[in-house]
């Protein structure tokens, strides 16, 4: 396996691969993105107890699945560089943790938004939200530590290794909802088991939830070229590159 | 895909009521992705200025070096 994949890890190829899918999942993000919002407000049915303001759920659910999903890519991407020192892994760290920063922020704000008018407060101190909330400052944490030390490559290490040590916060936040007594519901799709909502408002929720996956995959391809080009600057293959855009 | 779930595009904005937090979630929430996007393909631009800037003073400082060492070249010849 590792021979396949070792080519990969070399920063030109990568460079170019991650060109490549970004030219397709970038336009694919925000189309499927706009076909599940568009679907979620307007054409499913109001929800039996909580009317229009649940239609929140087809941004609120996705982020918070991919603030979870993002902080697992990132913590395999630390788990990688720390054992194997492979550099894009590396790299890849930083180019990760601000998108799952902001989607971390994009699930607290739309809890909050949707917790108001339903719960009658924005924020409570309850097991969920708290975990959520700590899952925000494990992200600016890791953002932080790598731009901390005058040496960069100490700063990586230490951003790697608390990537890696946070990644005990996401059974906490998966879990939470039933190990402790909250105010935020239960599973209703990421569970073993018939998911507890009507197929008519599944579907646009599902395409929301892939759109996101997908743009998360696009944005980190973005930010990681950028990455790549940034280490790699000196190296004939950046100069040439440059002279072939100009 | 089932019907419009409003009779009218006023009720639509309104949300049935909930129209202000629907609306707070959706519209932030798309602003931080569009930042994302936005602050990504920003980085590649500059830093492919920067590049530029420097390859094209590279450049510069070795034509400068070479023509230099050709004058040089040139009144060692003359002197000799």
């Amino acid at each position: 396996m590792f021979k396949w994949l070792d080519p990969y890890a070399k920063p030109q190829t990568l460079f170019n691969l991650l060109g490549r899918w970004q030219r397709v999942l970038m336009p694919l993000g925000w189309l499927l993105l706009a076909i599940g919002t568009v679907w979620g407000l307007g054409f499913t049915p109001p929800d039996y107890q909580q009317g229009d303001s649940y239609r929140i759920i087809h941004i609120h659910v996705p982020a918070a699945i991919w603030s979870m999903g993002a902080y697992s890519s990132m913590a395999i991407a630390a788990f990688i560089a720390l054992v194997w020192q492979i550099k894009v892994a590396q790299w890849a760290i930083g180019a990760m943790a601000p998108i799952g920063a902001v989607f971390t922020a994009i699930a607290l704000w739309t809890g909050a938004a949707w917790g108001e008018p339903m719960w009658g407060t924005w924020w409570v101190w309850d097991a969920r939200l708290t975990s959520e909330l700590i899952l925000l400052f494990l992200y600016l944490g890791v953002i932080a530590l790598q731009n901390a030390f005058s040496e960069q490559a100490t700063g990586d290490k230490a951003a790697a290794v608390l990537a890696l040590v946070g990644v005990v916060n996401l059974p906490i936040i998966h879990y939470s909802v039933e190990w402790w007594n909250t105010l935020h519901q239960g599973a209703t799709i990421t569970k073993f088991a018939k998911p507890s909502i009507d197929p008519s408002m599944l579907w646009p929720l599902l395409i929301c939830i892939v759109a996101l996956g997908v743009l998360f995959g696009a944005l980190v391809c973005q930010r990681l070229r950028t990455s790549i080009l940034r280490h790699e600057q000196h190296r004939p293959w950046v100069r040439q590159w440059a002279q072939e855009q100009a | 895909m089932s019907n419009f779930a409003f009779n009218s595009m006023a009720e639509f904005w309104a949300m049935g009521g909930y129209g202000f937090y629907v609306w707070l979630s959706f519209g932030l929430s798309l602003v931080a992705l569009l930042l994302l996007w936005w602050t990504g393909r920003q980085g590649e631009k500059h830093f492919r200025s920067q590049l530029t800037q420097r390859l094209s003073r590279e450049a510069r400082v070795r034509a400068h070096q070479q023509q230099s060492s050709s004058v040089q070249e040139s009144a060692d010849e003359s002197t000799s």
